[in-house]
């Protein structure tokens, strides 16, 4: 299985974040992306995972059931945790994993894995920053997908936490899986190298109120 | 697929029914426009009568509406959205999910509760047993609707106005076969069945073309 991505551009209003975009990603192997704030490193993942039309160029990954339409084969992480305060940390966890489909561990399994257990009763209200990210992560392991989208996936974690993560992600990537990962902290983790700031394209300054007009999301 | 189906139906259904979730809310809000009603009409029994399932409709028809900008917003806020586009189930069948929870939790209680607000307006048995039934039929077609606006206020910020500009026109035909079915048992040379007939006809292209216009909403808007 890879992903291959060609003449990838990605267009936010009227500015152009970057263009001509090309890269593969193998089985096996993980890609982290790095770049200045707002160069568009949020807007290639939900651009891979679908969730966004490009601009131009195309997105695939080959050996996948359908190439063009994967959802399924992916694990999209966003800088939202996807929690409902109201529900339980395990229930949030049980809701994702029947949704998803193709179990992975169990509910109590994946809270363990990053340090969650025995919080499962706790409304995900009560629950720190950190906490919720690592319930977030633990989404990961209770469904299998081949292909992580990760957008900072180590926001708001302790060292510890960025440590267990790192080793959950090359255990990942040891099995097969393939990850992006887009992120400004280092990431202990074999992988490629992408800094998104090369690919935008040279332009006149902006003026200030054509920067303003214009929010990330 | 099923799994999926009924894992958001009960979470949905969790959310509502918890604290703060707002599943009274459209209950209370029915109590307070029917009991409410009364008061400013007058002691006249006779027209209470008349006007009384139309008042309840009235109240019914609000009260479905309440939440329902919340539907999608919520999701989109927290990020459920962008994960529940990664699933094999389709958007279409997320939307039915939500509707039906939402109907459960809001629009069942009406159906239920009105029986007893509908003494409070002095309706014969019969009238009773006919508003009650065109409100079992007729507020699924209601919620259904209410998914377009959903969707539609889940683009948009503080989109919950969208809603009642988008939805009640649609509900109109809904109201007007509802009340008009009720009318035919205090008499008249039009048959229960007619009118009902037409409203059970809405109700059901509204549950089937409810969700697929909300989903066609949720891909254009979120693209």
């Amino acid at each position: 299985m890879r992903l291959v991505v060609e003449r990838l551009g990605c267009r936010r209003g009227a500015r152009q974040l970057f263009q001509q975009l090309d890269f593969t990603v193998e089985t096996g192997t993980a890609l982290v992306v790095t770049g200045p704030n707002g160069t568009g490193k949020s807007s290639l993942l939900r651009l891979l995972a679908g969730l966004a039309r490009p601009d131009s160029g195309t997105v695939r990954l080959e050996g996948a059931a359908e190439p063009e339409t994967f959802a399924e084969e992916v694990h999209y992480l966003g800088h939202l945790d996807a929690h409902k305060a109201a529900l339980t940390a395990a229930e949030n966890l049980r809701f994702w994993r029947d949704m998803l489909g193709h179990p992975g561990l169990s509910v109590g399994a994946a809270m363990d894995e990053v340090g969650l257990g025995g919080l499962e009763g706790l409304p995900v209200a009560v629950l720190s920053a950190g906490q919720k990210r690592r319930l977030a992560l633990a989404r990961l392991l209770v469904a299998q997908r081949p292909l992580w989208l990760l957008d900072e996936p180590t926001t708001a974690l302790d060292v510890a936490a960025q440590a267990r993560f790192a080793e959950l992600a090359r255990a990942h990537v040891a099995q097969g899986g393939l990850i992006v990962a887009a992120t400004h902290a280092p990431l202990d983790l074999p992988a490629a190298r992408l800094d998104l700031g090369a690919y935008r394209p040279a332009r006149p300054a902006a003026p200030l109120a054509d920067l303003e007009s214009e929010p990330e999301q | 697929m099923t799994r999926a189906f009924l894992a958001l139906l009960r979470r949905d259904l969790a959310l509502a029914l918890r604290a703060g979730g707002g599943a009274g809310l459209g209950v209370v809000f029915f109590l307070a426009v029917v009991v409410v009603t009364p008061f400013a009409i007058g002691p006249d029994l006779a027209l209470l009568a008349r006007i009384g399932p139309a008042i309840l409709w009235i109240g019914a028809l609000l009260a479905s509406l309440i939440g329902l900008d919340r539907l999608f917003s919520a999701d989109a806020e927290d990020g459920s959205l962008d994960v529940m586009a990664m699933l094999d189930l389709p958007l279409e069948l997320i939307a039915i999910a939500k509707g039906l929870a939402h109907w459960i939790a809001t629009g069942l209680p009406l159906v239920l509760a009105a029986p007893v607000l509908a003494l409070l307006l002095n309706l014969s048995p019969a009238s009773i047993g006919a508003l009650t039934l065109t409100l079992l039929v007729g507020t699924p077609a209601i919620t259904f609707l209410g998914l377009i606006g959903a969707a539609f206020a889940s683009a948009f910020r503080r989109g919950g106005l969208l809603v009642a500009v988008l939805v009640m026109p649609l509900t109109i035909p809904v109201l007007i076969f509802a009340v008009a079915t009720t009318g035919t048992v205090l008499g008249g040379t039009v048959p229960f069945g007619t009118p009902f007939r037409i409203l059970a006809g809405l109700s059901l292209a509204a549950i089937v073309l409810g969700p697929i216009a909300a989903a066609a909403v949720l891909r254009v808007t979120r693209e």
